[in-house]
């Protein structure tokens, strides 16, 4: 019981000391009062988002949006990454491909999105494909390429046919980079949302900011970036703890 | 377990050389020798001299570049659950718990027996490695003789005739070691295989094997083949006997002569004891 006080303070306490610095860095007088609204005033118009404009609709939209483009993105990203990764002939060539497209910020691409997928949901889910599956195919051909090689021979020497070691040597060892796949693509999708709801959306939290930055409405700025935030630590958690059951077996640094 | 004559496995002057950048590397060349039924072989050579490429002909890893090595007669084509090898490193599968890697090979279509079957056979081999508190737990857990012990338990779980071993104990601790040579030794007497274990221990070499196979330097040859004089069960007494000495001190001899002559070689290798 005392243990989970103990816990949950910890917890909250770099939080708690961020809003000690907000206030301040609002109080000090260094900066004009103007250009940093409060932690309360924050707080109040988040309460009013949320009860009078539907805020909780931006932020589902939003979430739907990474959902799906982390989702397509990474289901392509999984084989792709996988058949680069563990053929070396492929790595070869395909390696400064992948590099040279993932190096291409999808701001850039924006123009060019427009063009060819219109201003509706696919422009801007098209974008979070985009960003998703070259960050996955990354971490999966890097993975994939450092496979150690003696499981799949002491499986054959076990009597494993070709789909046994794929099945039961190859997968198990792929789950890993899967998962962190999964993790790096959600956070680059939340980054890249606000740039792809730039795209004339009329909901959710990138569009959000966006509308409250042409009429220099601060407060509302900084609650869609908390909600980013938070929404996007959420998934992280989740994702965390999905890893923590399926990856028992790691061995990792501190635990 | 003496051997007891038919020739099961023969090196037929087999030769291999790598293709490497530099040019064609000879690693072994025109090694001839046979194991018979119930041997148990040890080779030993220096560092780097080709033992393992050796042994990864029979595993059906490598294929010679001239000569043939036949398994009962036929040319090697593949690995195969009849020859189970405990590699240089461990191999235990680290996503499966203690248990799930005993029972691996049991699961696969070349050797599967039903659950029951499978059960019995796991908690036999936990039992007699000592492993039977860890059967839950995943590999990080153990130990390196822990770990050893459970790749053993795993390629015998298949039933293989032959059980080749590439410096099985090398990384462990004096004490560990001389007890995984009497778990072997204990193992093997009452589940006899055809045994190749590959070693740089001189005393490993004399107190496991029924024949030693001692081989040059790189590109590996077969210097000598030396017969063993003690018959098994054995125990550490054999150690305290003359004969163990003076074959001590002859294969120590002839190992030194082909560790300089390697030396000698443009490339550097270790050499570890
Ligand atoms: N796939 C390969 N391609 C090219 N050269 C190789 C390959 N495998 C091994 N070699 C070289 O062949 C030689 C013999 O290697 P091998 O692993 O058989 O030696 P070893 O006798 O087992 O040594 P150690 O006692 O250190 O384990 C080494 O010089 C090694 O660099
Ligand atoms: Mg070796």
């Amino acid at each position: 019981m005392k243990d989970g006080l103990r816990r949950s303070l910890l917890v909250l306490s770099p939080w708690l000391a961020l809003v000690a610095v907000w206030y301040a860095v609002r109080l000090s007088g260094l900066v004009n009062p103007a250009l940093v609204p409060a932690p309360h005033a924050v707080a109040a118009r988040f309460a009013d988002l949320l009860w009078n404009q539907g805020l909780l609709t931006d932020v589902a939209v939003s979430t739907r949006r990474v959902f799906v483009g982390v989702a397509v993105g990474i289901a392509l990203a999984v084989p792709v990454g996988f058949l680069i990764g563990w053929f070396r002939a492929a790595r070869q060539f395909a390696d400064p491909v992948v590099n040279f497209f993932r190096a291409l910020p999808p701001i850039a691409l924006i123009p060019l999105v427009i063009v060819y997928f219109g201003v509706d949901e696919p422009a801007k889910i098209v974008i979070l494909i985009y960003a998703s599956f070259f960050s996955g195919v990354i971490v999966m051909m890097e993975g994939v390429a450092q496979t150690n090689p003696l499981f799949v021979r002491v499986a054959h020497t076990l009597g494993a046919t070709p789909t046994e070691v794929f099945g039961r040597v190859i997968v198990p060892l792929t789950v890993p980079h899967i998962l962190t796949a999964l993790r790096v693509a959600l956070g680059v999708s939340w980054a890249t949302l606000v740039a792809s709801e730039l795209v004339a959306a009329q909901r959710g939290l990138g569009s959000m900011i966006q509308n409250a930055s042409t009429y220099f409405l601060l407060d509302v700025i900084y609650v869609g970036i908390i909600c980013i935030g938070l929404v996007a630590l959420l998934m992280d958690l989740a994702l965390r703890r999905l890893s923590a059951r399926f990856l028992a077996w790691q061995e990792r640094a501190g635990s | 377990m003496s051997a007891s004559g038919l020739p099961r496995v023969r090196f037929d002057h087999v030769t291999l050389a790598f293709d490497t950048p530099k040019g064609l590397l000879p690693v072994v060349e025109d090694v001839s020798y046979d194991i018979r039924e119930g041997d148990f072989v040890a080779v030993i050579g220096p560092s780097g001299c080709g033992k393992t490429t050796m042994m990864n002909m029979l595993a059906g890893f490598q294929a010679p570049t001239a000569g043939r090595v036949l398994l009962d007669g036929r040319p090697v084509t593949g690995p195969g659950p009849d020859r189970g090898v405990m590699f240089q490193e461990y191999g235990v599968f680290p996503w499966l718990t203690v248990e799930e890697n005993i029972a691996f090979g049991l699961t696969l279509k070349a050797n599967r027996v039903p659950a029951r079957e499978r059960a019995e056979i796991c908690r036999r081999y936990l039992d007699l490695m000592g492993l039977a508190a860890f059967a839950q737990s995943y590999p990080k857990h153990l130990s390196g003789g822990m770990r050893q012990r459970l790749a053993l338990a795993r390629a015998y779980a298949v039933r293989p005739q032959f059980l080749l071993m590439d410096e099985p104990f090398g990384a462990l601790d004096a004490q560990t070691r001389s007890n995984m040579q009497n778990l072997l030794l204990e193992i093997l007497a009452v589940e006899r295989k055809t045994v190749m274990l590959i070693t740089h221990s001189v005393e490993e070499a004399i107190y496991l094997a029924s024949r030693i196979v001692i081989v040059t330097a790189r590109p590996a040859r077969v210097r000598e083949i030396v017969e063993v004089p003690f018959g098994y069960p054995r125990d550490e007494a054999i150690h305290e006997r003359p004969e163990f000495g003076e074959l001590r001190s002859h294969i120590r001899d002839l190992v030194m002569d082909e560790y300089r002559a390697q030396q000698g070689q443009v490339r550097p290798v270790s050499f570890s004891e």
